[in-house]
């Protein structure tokens, strides 16, 4: 495994016990907080007391078997469901009654573990789309071609290749999403996800369907990504061999309900989630 | 680079109509020897200016914002009413005679409420999605016509009186019911057909190339994803119906006061289904391919007047026969070895 | 109160004919999981060869209308099979466009064949009036009989799909496709069967609305089956109950809408009342709530 530098910075800050890793910096205002956290499917409880803290620029992971509950998490997180108990704070905001958008709008971002990209629009467009909130004329300016839509048209190309180039990507600026392959298609959402601004990004198994080589220079993006835009970022992944190497904390879930919080070497010697994933020993 | 590319498809479009009106024109003059238009065909001109706006306008919300609307011809007929009140209260109130301003008028009074309209319709409308909203559109167009049926109006000099169910109104009977609008004064002329055709180009092709343009459309290629981009659906959804209901407004109004008579019964859901079969045929999404499709399709039964009977049967075809021949794998395979698509251009995403 | 009682009466026959379409659309819908728009004409088919048998060839009314259901059957499976069936994976946009097109192409071929112009249907049914009230309440045998055909047909179907072999793959293809497929189902047969059971009980409707409002034109199934779609959903798409309920239901709203309030506009409650349930609950009166997977 490659050996990834680790931020390490560690003052001592009295921190609430929903932090993952608790002698952690947790800056005084961290940028998710979900308290209580839980839905109910028809009675079947896909999510319960789920609790949280991120800190600004920490890469989490949040890892537990299929079926787990963790893109729940997600859509409860980004508002595509809406929570039946508890509460989500982004950058210490109340999103209580906030639906997908102004959640997007209040700092937090997303991709998708099936990939969701507009595949009929060129791989510009789709970023694009994730700076539609920074650009600033309206329906008539458009039509009309007034001045600011040049200006803002021209910024907003820019802003794009230059997000692109994260991952270099500006040659493929005019291929239609749909057509990349699938790698890439996944970096395209990382990239459109990042293209909106936001404080805190959520990746759904970004690494699904990479091969080793290609997850291990995604991990070195991540914290590139992390670095450059000074942001938070909460995975979901099965590969271990990224959440061992990147994230600072951990959370484990499963039956929709935390079993374990720590780093990677907690978690790895957890009990408790050995037993999740292996089953239950036998005693002898 | 596709910012050029798709500057010179819109020019392409732009030429194209411009350089049909022109050599109509021209043959209508006898600036032409030897080519001359028949009577029917010059009948034809300014329902083909009306076709290609109500396609256009509907590919705006079939093509571009990804819903199946089957009650286009219910703006239609909104337009066309109240395009054909309008100038003949400007008439009886202020003796006002000028054609072409008239028909301005009148064209931007059927957008504005048909807009209207648009907007009232699409509150409730685009909450749905799929199959539902298609039908709900095409209850929303039955709706309309039923009430236009029912709808009364009458001129006496400066006052206008609007009747529902009541026919007994005082002055001139301008709307008459299910009998519809009659003593209608043609006003609508070819060379003020073209200018609506170039007016929803440039709305249409600006719109798609634009920042509220892009939204729409991933909204059709992906709600969710858009919704979690921070994307307001049901604004950018509500924008695209409401900018097709106007421009099919503007459409009724020409369409309306190019006859004497106006009855509600023909906005039916026949009319919706002919602007599709142009949408469809023409390539959904494909702004040209529409305005192609409804001037071809326009003109075809009336240079083959035999094929008249068959008019009908043969759309239908044709319609099943597009849909197969562009969605079903098997037909789409075929196609696609027949004739090798630039494959190139998609190539260029294996270099990472 | 008579008139009332009377207007009732014509509300409940009509939603008894709604409430067959309704089947065919609600089955099809909830396996196919698509509009057949073409439904509506499949009915004006049956009721086309109906009339050809009794007027023409000759045929006694019980024998036609099998012919009729024979035909239709036929025409249903061919449709799913031409039309439909290649576009499994494709868009409901394109499905719906597809089903649109099949619609006109039945309007239109049946334009070619049999005319534009309306042909009075002969009764089929025989039996008498029944007079209640000292005659003051006449419900004719039409109505008699499509009530009584609305009542066999629901028995007949909801034991089909709950007792029978082919009719649990019914619903277990409306469930998942693809599991039903890993089980040893043939979905094909299944979806083939469900629109030959759709389509058979649409030249019943067929019959039995020509037998109450006599005037054959081609487009003489597209309004009812507009309406019974509409039904369909009032009730709860995919739903058997729920189609009953619905097209009764949505028969004595159209029918008592038109008498007390306006002649005009009848088709407008009917609308007015899709547009509301779809809005108020989408998935109709008895439809189960489904969730949407991201």
């Amino acid at each position: 495994m490659t050996q990834i530098k680790r931020k390490s910075d560690t003052k001592m800050v009295p921190v609430p016990s929903m932090a993952i890793v608790p002698e952690r910096d947790i800056d005084k205002a961290p940028v998710l907080e979900a308290r209580h956290l839980g839905i109910e499917f028809g009675g079947l409880k896909a999510v319960d007391d789920f609790n949280i803290i991120i800190g600004k620029t920490e890469i989490a992971g949040l890892i537990g078997p299929n079926g787990a509950g963790k893109t729940t998490v997600f859509n409860l997180l980004t508002k595509v469901y809406q929570p039946t108990t508890g509460t989500v704070l982004i950058n210490g905001k109340d999103t209580h009654g906030m639906n997908t958008v102004q959640a997007n709008k209040a700092g937090i971002a997303r991709t998708f573990q099936n990939i969701r990209l507009f595949n009929n629009m060129t791989v510009e467009e789709n970023v694009r789309i994730g700076l539609h909130n920074q650009v600033k004329y309206g329906m008539f300016s458009g039509i009309l071609r007034a001045p600011s839509y040049w200006k803002q048209e021209k910024k907003q190309h820019e802003k794009s290749l230059d997000l692109l180039s994260i991952f270099d990507m500006q040659d493929m600026a005019d291929v239609k999403a749909g057509s990349l392959p699938y790698g890439a298609q996944r970096r395209l959402e990382i990239v459109r996800a990042l293209a909106t601004n936001p404080s805190l990004l959520l990746l759904d198994e970004p690494a699904a369907g990479m091969n080793p080589h290609e997850t291990e220079e995604l991990m070195e993006n991540i914290i590139k990504i992390r670095d450059q835009f000074q942001i938070a970022v909460l995975l979901i992944e099965h590969d271990m061999n990224l959440v061992m190497g990147i994230c600072e904390g951990i959370c484990v879930l499963n039956y929709g309900r935390i079993i374990a919080k720590g780093t990677a070497d907690e978690i790895q010697q957890n009990p408790v989630v050995i037993e999740a994933y292996l089953g239950k020993q036998k005693e002898a | 680079m596709k910012n050029k590319k798709t500057f010179r498809s819109n020019l392409i479009t732009y030429l194209l109509v411009i350089v049909a009106f022109v050599i109509c024109q021209l043959v209508l003059e006898g600036a032409i020897p030897g080519v001359k238009m028949t009577r029917s065909l010059k009948g034809q001109l300014v329902p083909i200016c009306v076709y290609i706006v109500m396609a256009v306008s509907l590919n705006l919300t079939v093509g571009i914002s990804g819903e199946l609307s089957l009650g286009h011809a219910g703006f239609m007929s909104v337009g066309a009413f109240s395009g054909i009140v309008m100038s003949s209260w400007l008439v009886s109130a202020f003796q006002f005679e000028n054609e072409t301003i008239r028909l301005i008028i009148a064209m931007v009074t059927g957008g504005v409420f048909a807009g209207a309209a648009g907007v009232l319709i699409g509150i409730p409308v685009l909450r749905l999605r799929g199959d539902y909203l298609a039908i709900v559109t095409l209850a929303f167009g039955e709706i309309i016509r039923n009430v236009m049926n029912c709808l009364y109006f009458s001129l006496d000099g400066k006052a206008l009186y609007i009747g529902f169910n009541n026919p007994s109104l005082p002055g001139k009977l301008l709307v008459n019911g299910p009998a519809g609008a009659t003593g209608v004064d043609k006003i609508s002329t070819f060379t003020m057909g073209f200018a609506p055709i170039i007016f929803t180009l440039f709305v249409v092709l600006n719109l798609i190339n634009s920042r509220s343009g892009r939204a729409i459309m991933a909204i059709r290629d992906n709600r969710i994803a858009a919704e979690s981009m921070g994307i307001n659906v049901t604004k950018y959804k509500m924008m695209a119906f409401v900018t097709s209901a106007v421009l099919a407004g503007m459409a009724g109004a020409l369409y309306g006061l190019n006859y004497s008579t106006v009855v509600a019964s023909k906005f039916r859901f026949d009319t919706s289904i002919l602007v599709l079969v142009f949408v469809v045929l023409g390539g959904i999404g494909n702004i040209r391919g529409s305005i192609i499709a409804a001037t071809v399709l326009t003109i075809l039964p009336e240079v083959l007047r035999a094929f008249s009977d068959y008019r009908m049967l043969v759309y239908a075809i044709v319609l099943i026969v597009v849909m197969l021949a562009t969605n079903s794998p098997l037909l789409r395979n075929l196609v696609e070895r027949i004739r090798p698509k630039k494959k190139a251009e998609a190539k260029g995403g294996d270099a990472v | 109160m008579i008139s009332f009682l009377s207007h009732l009466v014509n509300g409940i026959s009509l939603g008894s004919v709604y409430a067959i379409i309704a089947l065919g659309y609600s089955m099809v819908y909830g396996i196919a999981k698509m509009l057949n728009f073409a439904h509506g004409d499949v009915i004006m088919v049956g009721a086309y060869i109906t009339f050809c048998a009794t007027q023409y060839w000759g045929l006694p009314p019980v024998v036609s209308v099998l012919a009729a259901m024979l035909v239709c059957t036929v025409l249903g499976v061919v449709i799913e099979r031409l039309a439909y069936k290649p576009l499994r994976a494709a868009t409901s946009l394109a499905v719906l466009i597809t089903a649109i097109g099949m619609s006109y192409f039945l309007q239109n071929a049946a334009q070619l064949i049999w005319g534009a112009n309306p042909k009075s249907f002969p009764s089929v049914i025989t039996l008498p009036t029944l007079s209640l009230m000292g005659g003051q309440l006449l419900i004719s045998g039409e109505t008699m009989v499509t009530v009584l055909a609305n009542v066999i047909i629901m028995i007949v179907l909801t034991i089909f799909t709950s007792k029978t072999k082919m009719g649990r793959a019914m619903r277990a293809v409306s469930e998942d496709k693809g599991a039903a497929e890993l089980m040893g189902i043939n979905v094909n047969a299944t979806i083939s069967l469900t629109f030959a059971i759709g389509s058979a009980l649409a030249a019943v409707a067929g019959v039995l609305l020509c037998s109450a409002y006599p005037a054959l034109m081609p487009t003489t199934g597209s309004m009812p089956g507009i309406k019974a779609f509409t039904a369909a959903v009032f009730g709860g798409i995919g739903s058997i109950p729920g189609a009953l309920v619905g097209g009764l239901l949505l028969g004595v709203i159209e029918i008592l809408g038109k008498a007390y309030i306006s002649m005009e506009l009848g088709d407008a409650f009917v609308f007015a009342v899709l547009i509301i349930v779809l809005l108020v609950k989408p998935t109709g009166l008895l439809g189960k709530k489904v969730h949407e997977k991201v």
